[in-house]
């Protein structure tokens, strides 16, 4: 998107009528949520016994997202803020149940009736303040801590993000945290700038499971940053995206041909159109040059 | 609005004690049909609040439901009550009406059977 929406009004306002019919109609975005929602809910990994789950979608919308709980069988509670995607859901005849509310306000659900919770695209916007009364720390604290009051115990919850910036990456899982929950960061194709998505798996009760490791497109092993509740500090470790994961310190020499082979090799991953390599590869020229 | 999310919505108002559960005042209640799936029903029932589903279902109109919550056996066992817990818990839609909660009065109004759970400034 070259403009953020969350930078452009708050939600209840960029999401009016029009817009909501627009983002509804248009088949490019009901694809990806359609895709981001089947992943979310594998991460969320509900017991395969067939038995339907109660789960919340928070920042449904229009209910794309709940359409594809639906197909998988589970009943669920829709939260949105704007009323016009609200209304387009209603058209659409979803089969959950709506809410219009605030999700910085805290979610109002009685503790332990939530048997998962998953968000598309939705939970960045807590970070802007849209009134001069917001404070987004305090909307996030209100949002986790409720949403974590409100799941069963081992109930997870997954979003999917896309943080505007490190720092509010770091803002959100900080906020999470404290309000109990483990959990990581999920990233699918993290090489890819087109295809990477973030999800953010939060876990809450003492329940381990191993949470999956994210789709990569050559198997080089798992991109997913592990944190999990430090008693004293909270620490979280994260990577910047911009930073190549493996480093090599480059030669005081220059770079080394190793160095230059393994960046060709990921340009060529990229798919750019990458001179074969050779002998002469990383060479040492003449000075001149 | 159905009765398994009344059964979980609570008031957030700020210093509220008494938040669970709002009163139903309905308006206009229509029933849709949901298929009969006993698993979801025996998943659910640990979690649901036995009197305030009673409770609620009598303002929407609906008597059929035992004061008391069943134990174990009558769930195995007895389907008519299973059908009528499905049909309290899932098929009676509150279309038009107001949520109320009890401590402070203050309605939540339900249009298009979605709640409008959104706080004033002053109630956060």
């Amino acid at each position: 998107m070259a403009n953020r929406p969350e930078l452009l009004a708050p939600p209840e306002i960029f999401y009016d009528e029009t817009e909501a019919r627009k983002y509804t109609s248009s088949s490019r975005i009901v694809d990806i949520q359609a895709k981001l929602s089947e992943r979310a809910l594998e991460l969320l990994a509900l017991p395969e016994d067939g038995v339907p789950r109660f789960l919340l979608d928070i920042g449904c919308g229009s209910g794309l997202s709940g359409e594809t709980i639906s197909e998988y069988g589970h009943h669920w509670l829709g939260l949105d803020i704007s009323a016009s995607m609200l209304n387009v859901a209603v058209e659409r005849e979803v089969e959950g149940d709506l809410l219009l509310g605030d999700m910085g306000q805290g979610l109002g659900l009685r503790p332990g009736v939530i048997d998962g919770a998953i968000s598309i695209s939705a939970v960045q916007w807590l970070c802007n303040a849209d009134k001069t009364s917001h404070e987004p720390r305090l909307r996030l604290k209100a949002f986790f801590g409720s949403l974590y009051r409100c799941l069963s115990r081992g109930a997870r919850a997954v979003f999917q993000v896309y943080p505007e910036n490190i720092k509010q990456r770091e803002l959100i899982l900080r906020q999470a945290l404290q309000a109990g929950f483990g959990g990581g960061l999920v990233v699918d194709y993290p090489h890819s700038t087109k295809k990477r998505k973030e999800f953010l798996v939060l876990t809450c009760g003492s329940v381990q499971t191993s949470i999956q490791t994210g789709k990569n497109e050559c198997d080089e092993g798992c991109s997913e940053d592990d944190f999990s509740e430090d008693e004293e500090s909270g620490m979280v470790s994260m990577s910047d995206r911009n930073r190549p994961r493996k480093r090599q310190k480059p030669n005081k020499k220059g770079k080394t041909r190793e160095w230059i082979l393994r960046k060709k090799e990921q340009s060529r991953r990229k798919g750019n159109d990458v001179p074969a390599d050779s002998k002469y590869t990383g060479r040492k020229r003449k000075s001149c040059f | 609005m159905r009765l398994i999310v009344h059964n979980m919505l609570s008031c957030n108002i700020r210093g509220v004690a008494n938040k669970f559960p709002l009163r139903i005042e309905p308006k206009k209640i229509i029933v849709k049909e949901v298929d009969f799936n006993p698993d979801f029903l025996k998943h659910m029932i640990a979690k649901i609040d036995w009197k305030a589903l009673v409770d609620g279902a009598r303002s929407m109109g609906y008597t059929e439901l035992p004061d008391h919550a069943p134990d174990t056996t009558t769930l195995e066992s007895d389907e008519s009550f299973l059908r009528k817990f499905h049909h309290s818990l899932l098929e009676l839609h509150l279309e038009e009406g107001s949520l109320v909660c009890s401590e402070t009065g203050r309605k939540f109004p339900v249009n298009k059977g979605i709640p409008n759970m959104l706080l004033h400034e002053d109630e956060v």
